[in-house]
């Protein structure tokens, strides 16, 4: 699985981030990123499915392998 | 301090009872600012976007997709006016007569009351303090602020979690961050109660206390001129935009902005959750069992009680979502009843403090998201955390005494607890 942001849409809500912080990387504006590659590990699978659920902008996305 | 919250305590400005809410509603009614989660369920079914006729004029959308769609509609919906309540077109401004004034529209607080360009940019001034990075560098401070306030009210086994506790949690905070003199904290209180609450339907008392906080910024700005300092102040009056360094004005609106939009707004949220779990010990029992559940039931209070209601003006004739709207009326971003609607939230009228799936808004969506957000979590998750940390057992002293505070922000302004 692999996480996505769109970077056109975040508009800094950071609920990805409180959610999953080790799949999201924050800059210093407080907009997201997926960190590294985005990969998604077993274990955090669930978490990056919440972080898509919370984002009230509809910016995160998960992609199945 | 005694006159605006004499006033404050005074029942909403008298007007007649509303027997049609989907034609003739008022934010500023008694019972709807004490409850207004029936009329906008009502609402939903019957005449999904509301009008009225009163206080100047406006539309108030209840469904989350209205809402959440509306407050995307920018310029169409323009923030330049984010007030219901009008003042007089001859009244004073809160602008003075500097010669830039024009470009901040009527009310000077960029960038709630700008539309892009100038939105783009005064945003992005501000944003670098409020990351979560940022915010949490105030933490400490304010975790030290709460177990002094619960201090003064142990012993007596009675608190007023809004006046004694939530209340005097956001002013500090801010003038941590802003670099003000922490003494100013119970002025400031009274100046944003002065804009927000009793200025939110009478625009004289409004531009009163705008003006008190024009001039208090502007003199800060004076001092940050002569002595530099490390703060937030200061680094605005260094910022250059397109080469050109920005405005004192803009950076007194903006201060202004951060006093007004950062107390009443996060007070009223921290009372509201804690009048919440003095009438749910078992949401209190789980939360002093397992406090690491704090953040996501924190969210769970914000969507069940979000207090922010920030309105748009109709830039021309259009007609939007359905409705026949002019040029000049005001549409209410109706954040809180958004959060409410079943169609976006299973079991929408119940607080699940574990709720999984939680899309609120109470924050606002699209390029007005509250700047301040991140900062505000922070100050909740901690108020909430100490409070529960301190007094793990504790119920209203008097249900019939608790009084609300409405219209644009909705929360607490007595709620008297005993442990
Ligand atoms: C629980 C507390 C708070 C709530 C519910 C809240 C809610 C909101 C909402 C709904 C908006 C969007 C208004 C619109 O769309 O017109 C907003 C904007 C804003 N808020 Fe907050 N707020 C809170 C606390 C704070 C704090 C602590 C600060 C900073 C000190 C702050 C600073 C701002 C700023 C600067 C904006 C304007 C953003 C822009 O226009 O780009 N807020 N807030
Ligand atoms: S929750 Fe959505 S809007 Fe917020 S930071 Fe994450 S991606 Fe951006």
């Amino acid at each position: 699985m692999k996480i996505v942001i769109d970077t056109d849409k975040c508009e800094g809500h950071n609920r990805c981030y409180s959610i999953a912080p080790e799949l999201i990387e924050v800059d210093d504006y407080g907009y997201a990123s997926a960190a590294g590659d985005g990969s998604v590990p077993p274990e955090l699978e669930e978490k990056a499915r919440l972080a898509v659920d919370n984002c009230p902008e509809f910016a995160v996305t998960v992609v199945e392998d | 301090m005694a006159d605006v919250s004499d006033k404050m305590d005074a029942s909403p400005p008298a007007t007649d009872p509303v027997t049609d809410w989907a034609t003739d509603y008022d934010i500023f009614d008694a019972d709807y600012v004490a409850n207004p989660f029936d009329v906008w369920d009502d609402l939903r079914d019957e005449c999904p976007i509301a009008k009225t006729d009163r206080w100047g004029g406006s539309w108030m959308p209840t469904t989350y997709e209205d809402v959440v769609e509306m407050a995307r509609m920018v310029p169409v919906l323009s923030s330049r006016d984010p007030i219901v309540v009008r003042p007089p077109d001859d009244g004073p401004s809160d602008h003075g007569d500097a010669p830039d004034a024009s470009a901040y529209t009527t009310v000077n607080a960029p960038p709630i009351s700008s539309d892009p360009p100038v939105h783009t940019w005064s945003r992005r001034l501000i944003l670098p303090y409020f990351s979560p990075k940022a915010t949490a560098l105030h933490e400490p401070f304010t975790r030290q602020l709460c177990h002094d306030l619960i201090d003064a009210h142990i012993e007596s086994g009675q608190i007023d979690g809004a006046a004694d506790y939530a209340q005097q949690i956001p002013p500090r905070v801010i003038a941590h961050l802003l670099g003000v003199d922490p003494g100013k904290a119970g002025e400031f209180t009274e100046w944003v109660q002065g804009v927000l609450e009793v200025g939110l339907s009478n625009p004289a008392v409004r531009t009163k206390y705008r003006m008190k906080i024009r001039e208090f910024f502007m003199a800060e700005i004076a001092d940050r001129k002569k002595n530099p300092g490390d703060d937030l102040i200061s680094d605005l009056l260094k910022a250059e935009v397109d080469g050109e360094p920005v405005s004192d004005l803009h950076v007194a609106g903006t201060c202004n902005l951060l006093l007004v939009a950062g107390i009443d707004t996060t007070w009223s949220s921290i009372g509201a959750a804690l009048w919440h779990l003095a009438a749910h010990p078992d949401d209190t029992r789980q939360l002093v069992e397992d406090p690491s559940m704090l953040p996501n039931a924190n969210e769970e209070f914000l969507r069940a009680y979000a207090p922010v209601t920030m309105a748009r003006v109709v830039d021309e004739d259009a007609e939007i979502q359905g409705c026949p709207m002019s040029a000049g009326d005001k549409v209410l971003m109706n954040f809180p009843a958004a959060n409410r609607d079943p169609a976006a939230f299973e079991d929408a009228d119940k607080v699940i403090i574990d709720r999984q799936r939680n899309r609120h808004v109470a924050f606002g969506v699209g390029i007005h998201r509250c700047a301040g957000s991140n900062l505000a979590r922070m100050e909740m998750e901690v108020a909430l955390g100490v409070f529960l940390e301190r007094i793990p057992e504790f119920s209203l002293a008097d249900p019939g005494a608790v009084t609300w505070a409405g219209g644009q922000v909705r929360g607490p302004r007595h709620l008297p607890i005993r442990f």
